[in-house]
């Protein structure tokens, strides 16, 4: 994962409530078994008007299509921006479009961590904060201090400490977490002797069938 | 009073999982089952195979595939999504490969992911149990903590056993009164996002409790944890009782018999105690609520049936913008009734309500019925379990009989992955849990309602209202 330090990029908003994954990026544009080829898809029942049938005719009232959208790396929008599907895909396709902080007033719970786990920031502001942000001057995040801000308007953003850390260093949470293998290994023999049904299920193996693959 | 008094439901099953707690109040817990679908799934299993990480503990791995499935009778291809067949083949693949437990097409404990998970006995009462799939919360009606994560969080329970969450806020859902005879988990659940809000939950772990969660029977409470995400919450629990424990007895991945006593006795302690304090506490009277159906592109879009559709909400002195999309895309006017709404295709199915108590329920509506002319019905079980045990009981007939399509199990056409769908514009009255722009296929509206409204609705050709149905058995 890239590290996440400090940027500076030009916004662009969608402020609906509610912006599901579905929404992000649609199920149908999830081809292959990949992370990779999924920024042509984003928001592609929005974007395009022809996307069902596989066409990509832009838009011209949605905003990524908008001039002052060129090169926008910071999303604003509103509350609950990535609810519904679990799909990371709706990160994936953010990502490779090319944006690095979405702000928003609240976010889907599995999308947040989705986001984290890519560093790809997510920033929590209340509906003025973003209003105030939403001006068409380039922002800048600066993920020490936690502030977000454009000419003269800063404002800090809460974030789980060990969430900061783990963006700002770049590294692997399986990496954080396999330093505590002792600890894991040594909850697990006791909680054997405590919670012994949770390990006396049968391993069956999977039926042999004739499928070729 | 000891301090088991004033632990909750939630606090028991995190305390019971958690090997560390962190200064920002965040825990590392432990992971007793995780979950696959060739959906998502298979995109977890290759990053780790790419990054050469083992699987620490593949027993507690169960993979089936269901998104991409043909669910047409017979399942004359392989999958509903062109191009699909590469998570087919993926899935299939990784699953040998790594040996985990793997419920293939033509295996008869395939079925979509939430279903068999408390059919087969993987999810049980006080394990942990992700899945890459947001509906993973409907297993916390057994007393499951349960919840549905990304690919790369996937990756991190399959090769650690382990997975960090963060502090979370407790809400007490509280559901009293005397439920009708017609009224379902499904209706309920609808009415509390549509009284609160979709984003009403963020943050939140939500109990369920009171005489009319405890009334339900197990699948019912599924279905209510079902669409716990739809409200916003991380997850859902239900504390177990004799029921859950007369449901688990017996399952094929359940405990072992020299096991179950102590299980037995773990879970019945697994309950909020009576000093135990909420973040947030909600009640709602069930008594006089009518059978929801939603009208918009949110699920906090819905009203009783017989109400009309509302002018967008003001925000701001404006009118709700996405009320205002939702009404165009959905072709509706405010102060439309929605039973004055033909339809053109009825849908029963999906992880919230294709188990056997649903379809027994729909087919009591339609027994003897007819759907009416120009209107599509499918119904599509939700494990091929169910399917057996249907059609065992006579219950394909009658949906056969009454005009039903009578699928293969899988989740089908709760999505659209390209493929078939219902038609630009096409209305569906559907037992699923998403009525979002283009879930169900290009420009189709979705109106979400339970299993019994949508056989309803079937039969009359246009959006209905249950307690006008000559009920169970009259016919
Ligand atoms: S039935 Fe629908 S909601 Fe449920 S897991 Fe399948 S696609 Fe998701």
């Amino acid at each position: 994962m890239e590290k996440f330090t400090r940027h500076t990029g030009n916004a662009v908003a969608l402020l609906h409530d509610n912006i599901n994954t579905d929404q992000i990026i649609p199920s149908r544009e999830m081809k292959r078994v990949s992370k990779q080829g999924l920024a042509d898809g984003l928001f592609a029942n929005l974007r395009y008007t022809d996307s069902a049938s596989g066409g990509r005719t832009a838009d011209p009232d949605f905003p990524l299509n908008q001039a002052h959208a060129d090169n926008a790396s910071i999303l604003l929008s509103a509350a609950n921006f990535g609810c519904g599907s679990s799909r990371e895909h709706a990160v994936w396709a953010l990502q490779e479009y090319g944006f690095k902080v979405i702000a928003a007033t609240s976010f889907g719970s599995i999308f947040y961590d989705n986001c984290i786990a890519n560093g790809l920031l997510p920033v929590v502001l209340d509906g003025t904060q973003i209003d105030a942000l939403n001006t068409g001057k380039p922002i800048t995040v600066d993920l020490h201090q936690r502030t977000i801000g454009n000419s003269g308007r800063q404002f800090g953003f809460s974030l789980d400490a060990s969430k900061q850390q783990l963006l700002l260093s770049g590294m692997s949470a399986i990496d954080v977490t396999l330093e505590y293998t002792g600890d894991i290994n040594t909850f697990i023999a006791r909680d054997k002797t405590l919670r012994p049904w949770v390990y006396s299920h049968q391993f069956i193996e999977s039926t042999d069938n004739e499928h070729n693959t | 009073m000891t301090e088991h008094a004033a632990t909750t439901l939630f606090d028991k099953l995190r305390q019971s999982h958690q090997i560390r707690q962190f200064d920002d109040g965040s825990s590392l817990l432990l992971i007793d089952r995780v979950m696959l679908h060739e959906r998502t799934g298979t995109i977890a299993l290759s990053n780790l195979i790419d990054d050469k990480r083992p699987i620490v503990n593949p027993q507690s791995v169960f993979c089936t595939i269901d998104h991409i499935a043909d669910t047409t009778p017979g399942r004359p291809q392989l999958s509903r999504m062109p191009g699909g067949e590469v998570f087919i083949d993926a899935m299939r693949l990784q699953a040998r490969a790594l040996k985990l437990h793997f419920f293939d097409i033509d295996d008869p404990r395939q079925g979509i992911v939430h279903v068999i998970a408390p059919e087969q006995g993987i999810a049980l009462p006080g394990i942990t149990l992700v899945c890459p799939d947001s509906h993973t919360c409907t297993l916390g009606a057994l007393g499951t903590l349960a919840w549905g994560i990304g690919s790369t969080d996937c990756e991190h329970a399959l090769a650690t056993q382990t997975l960090r969450i963060k502090a979370l806020k407790q809400m007490r859902i509280t559901l009293t009164g005397t439920a009708s005879d017609w009224l379902t988990a499904k209706d309920i659940i609808i009415h509390l996002i549509a009284l609160h809000s979709a984003a009403y939950a963020v943050g939140h772990v939500i109990e369920f409790a009171g005489p009319v969660v405890g009334a339900m029977d197990i699948e019912q409470r599924l279905t209510l944890c079902n669409m716990a995400v739809e409200i916003g919450a991380f997850t859902a629990v239900i504390a177990p009782d004799a029921k859950t424990l007369q449901y688990v007895e017996n399952r094929p991945f359940g405990p072992s018999a020299s096991t179950w006593p102590s299980a037995r006795d773990h879970w019945l302690a697994l309950r909020t105690g009576p000093l135990a304090t909420f973040d947030s506490e909600v009640s709602l009277d069930v008594s006089s609520l009518a059978p929801a159906v939603t009208w918009g592109t949110s699920p906090e879009h819905a009203i009783p049936v017989d109400h009309a559709v509302p002018p967008p909400r003001m925000v701001d002195g404006q009118k709700d913008h996405s009320q205002i999309n939702a009404l165009t895309y959905m072709g509706l006017s405010p102060g439309q009734h929605l039973t004055d709404l033909v339809i053109d295709t009825a849908f029963i199915g999906s992880c919230t309500n294709s188990r056997l108590s649903d379809l027994r329920r729909a087919a009591e509506i339609l027994r003897g019925g007819k759907v009416a002319d120009g209107v599509r019905a499918i119904c599509i079980p939700g494990s091929t379990q169910v399917k057996h045990q249907a059609e065992a009981e006579g219950l394909d007939t009658i949906f056969k009989k009454a005009g039903f399509q009578w699928g293969e199990s899988g989740c089908s056409m709760c999505f659209f992955a390209g493929g078939e769908g219902f038609g630009e514009k096409a209305r569906v009255i559907s037992s699923t849990n998403r009525n979002f722009e283009g879930r169900q296929g290009p420009e189709t509206r979705t109106h979400i309602a339970s299993p019994e409204t949508v056989a309803w609705s079937a039969i009359n050709g246009r959006i209905s209202d249950l307690r006008h149905c000559p009920y169970p058995g009259s016919r």
